[in-house]
């Protein structure tokens, strides 16, 4: 047992309100240079819809994570030796029209045009060449499109739905759809890092957030190609790809990342989770309906004493591992089953969770009317206005079994809290449901308080990194003081 | 006052340019590399426009590889090289080939440069070194062409004579007298040869220095621990 530990996430995407708040709280700290007026590491998608970049889902088109080959994880867009044939071209990158053209407006036009018989007009200009264009893409294009037979008919996700689940889908009046908040998951077996030819990325030992050496990046563009979520980015400016840092500097001085900060919906929970890093390339290439399975068994209970003491001889600090021991993510994903990853079928092991959205499965049609009751317990996941497949495909590598069983054990403490507070529904029955849905009273009371109770402490249990003392240990700490950040005081000129 | 005769004109661009070019190239990549590692990068623009990229930098690459190699070649194992060309069939096959990369690379620097010209969005990337390095580029193949077609069999020339006249160089003993007599064809690929040594370091072309070996042997994952870092770092 090699014992690590990782600062994972948990997003309850029944709380998502797409606000978009965690976006511009990221792009207002991290990407707003020029050459990163594109990037979104934090951004909030529709789905169904095509999400940033467009279509990203689609490997066969982005080639982006790992597959299995004779029992091997094998990089889909690069190996050792096409790196030599690829790195002048890479095959497998996207360009900038897959994500969009970033604009700005002549605002000065508005100040300064002559008097005239026409109000003046901003115009939108490239931020890439100065020159007038016309806007045809944007970062969030199919915001709030779930019917589109544009955007939401080519979600990649719908691709086993049968024609009727379809229909079912985007029928009108029952149209559906959710939001989906995505950060880079600081995967436990990324594909970037796996893919640079410079060895510039790196997942950093103390708490697994993965990063990229700006000193090291010479823009060979692999991480792009390589990450199936696209949240690797090229800086086309400076040359160097960059990717969400998970706000370290904030997570080093003891505040939650700027995206969980800021969100109005409190949808994000932050905390400590140990794993056995031994296993992860064995659980990597598990087959795919126990993918889910196996990724939750490469979570350790921070509270068995054979993990306390592995964790303490592999350097973990005690406080790390009662940090660890308070974690909302540990709770969310190893007991109460709750949070699943995103597409665990790109096998790149995302630390990144999901509580399957509840909203659109819960309310049904009735004749004329959107109804929330049903008279059977379940009847209505499994009949819901989203196709359960088409979650099962975000969430579950096409499986239904653990969604089924997240959304069960959701609608269930949904009752038994109606039971409790409203009334209308008999404690028999809810506490029936309850068990049906492998959920106790307790468990659920549990459950309740930290999705709709929870405070800021309770959301984001940041452990102590320990950063100080790794510093000490080099240099005079108050010389150190002020440089957290990137590491290095050189301006980010783009060189000749 | 006197125009200089060919004589020290030779001695300008095949002693003095040499030993300076290569002087700023280790001294300025050096520097560079130490105060602006950041600037190490290959500045690629496939991002912004993804489809004539590969007809140019392919062919590029593939093409100017092979040509250098040979060079390498005929400078590192002259002999060798003549041995080999004193059946014409072989010698043939040889010029052949590095004729074919020669052209390779003509091809691809050529929509390098269309694509540069054209495309909006690339162009708002290019800088005014990004020119100088491809004009060079333009002077150092057509020229290079031209004695390959012109001035035959430069496989065994090159190896009896740019390669002790290289030599010398290395040496420290600069003779120029093996190469004194070449066309001036030649003279001009030389002496641009030097010229793109000196200024390489101000330029993109600092990615060569940077290609990525490790990664051949490297382990897939990268994990860098910052205290196990710090120790090594604090004891030693």
């Amino acid at each position: 047992m090699n014992v690590r530990s990782q600062i994972s996430m948990v997003f309850h995407l029944d709380k998502c309100i797409g606000c978009h708040t965690c976006s511009i709280a990221c792009k207002n700290i991290w990407t707003d240079r020029k050459g990163t007026e594109y990037m979104w590491w934090n951004n909030v998608e529709t789905k169904p819809g095509t999400g940033f970049p467009t279509a990203w889902e689609d490997q066969q088109k982005y080639r982006g994570g790992w597959e299995l080959q004779d029992g091997k994880l094998r990089l889909r867009s690069t190996s050792k030796a096409k790196t030599i044939t690829n790195i002048f071209h890479n095959p497998s990158m996207p360009s900038m029209d897959d994500y969009y053209e970033p604009w700005t407006y002549t605002y000065g036009d508005l100040f300064n045009a002559p008097e005239g018989a026409d109000q003046p007009v901003a115009r939108p200009i490239s931020q890439v060449t100065g020159e007038y264009i016309n806007i045809e893409a944007g970062p969030n294009w199919d915001d709030d499109l779930g019917g589109s037979p544009v955007y939401a008919e080519s979600d990649p996700n719908l691709k086993n739905l049968t024609p009727d689940q379809r229909e079912q889908l985007f029928a009108v009046e029952r149209l559906v759809f959710f939001y989906f908040p995505r950060i880079c998951n600081h995967c436990l077996n990324p594909s970037c890092v796996a893919s640079c030819p410079s060895g510039a990325l790196y997942k950093r030992g103390e708490d697994g957030i993965v990063l990229i050496d700006q000193k090291r990046c010479r823009g060979w563009r692999a991480c792009v190609a390589a990450c199936p979520y696209k949240k690797s980015f090229y800086n086309w400016s400076t040359g160097k790809s960059e990717k969400c840092v998970l706000c370290y500097p904030r997570l080093e001085t003891g505040q939650a990342p700027a995206c969980f900060h800021s969100c109005v919906g409190r949808i994000r929970y932050l905390g400590v989770l140990l794993y056995d890093a031994d296993r992860i390339e064995e659980v990597a290439a598990s087959p795919t309906d126990q993918l889910v399975d196996a990724h939750r068994s490469l979570v350790l209970n921070p509270r068995d004493p054979a993990v306390i003491a592995a964790a303490l001889a592999n350097g973990i600090h005690e406080s790390v591992i009662e940090s660890a021991q308070s974690s909302p993510v540990y709770k969310f994903v190893k007991e109460w089953k709750l949070a699943l990853p995103p597409h665990i079928e790109f096998r790149t092991l995302p630390m990144l969770y999901y509580v399957p959205p509840m909203s659109p499965v819960m309310a049904h049609r009735d004749e004329t009317t959107v109804g929330g009751v049903s008279e059977e317990f379940f009847h209505d996941i499994e009949d819901s206005r989203v196709p359960l497949q088409f979650l099962a495909n975000l969430f579950g590598a096409g499986h239904q079994g653990k969604v089924l069983y997240a959304l069960k054990k959701q609608k269930a403490i949904r009752t038994y809290r109606r039971a409790v507070t409203v009334g209308d529904i008999p404690m028999d029955v809810a506490t029936a449901m309850l068990r049906e849905a492998d959920c106790s009273p307790e468990e659920a009371e549990a459950v309740y308080n930290l999705t709709s109770l929870c405070t800021f402490e309770e959301r984001f249990v940041i452990p102590p990194m320990h950063r100080e003392e790794a510093i000490e240990m080099m240099r005079d700490p108050l010389e150190h003081k002020g440089s957290t950040g990137f590491g290095f005081m050189e301006s980010p000129r783009r060189g000749l | 006052m006197t125009i200089p005769g060919p004589f020290i004109l030779d001695q300008i661009f095949l002693v003095v340019f040499p030993y300076v070019s290569v002087i700023i190239f280790v001294l300025v990549s050096i520097r560079r590399y130490r105060r602006e590692a950041f600037t190490f990068t290959s500045l690629s623009s496939q991002f912004l426009e993804n489809q004539n990229h590969f007809w140019g930098l392919v062919p590029f690459h593939f093409g100017i590889i092979t040509v250098l190699l040979g060079h390498l070649v005929g400078f590192l194992v002259p002999r060798e090289l003549l041995a080999w060309n004193s059946h014409p069939i072989r010698l043939y096959i040889l010029e052949g080939s590095a004729l074919i990369a020669a052209l390779l690379t003509l091809v691809g620097l050529t929509s390098i440069l269309l694509r540069r010209l054209t495309d909006p969005k690339v162009r708002a990337v290019t800088s005014r070194a990004d020119w100088v390095v491809l004009g060079s580029f333009v002077v150092q193949i057509l020229s290079g062409l031209y004695v390959a077609v012109y001035h035959s069999w430069g496989s065994s020339w090159f190896a009896a004579l740019a390669a002790p006249y290289l030599w010398s160089l290395v040496t420290l003993q600069p003779d120029i007298s093996p190469v004194a007599s070449l066309p001036w064809m030649v003279k001009v690929h030389m002496t641009s040869a030097w010229l793109m040594i000196a200024f390489a370091p101000f330029t993109r072309l600092v990615h060569i220095l940077v290609v990525p070996n490790p990664y051949l042997w490297r382990k897939a994952q990268v994990v860098r621990w910052y205290t196990k870092w710090a120790l090594r770092r604090g004891s030693a």
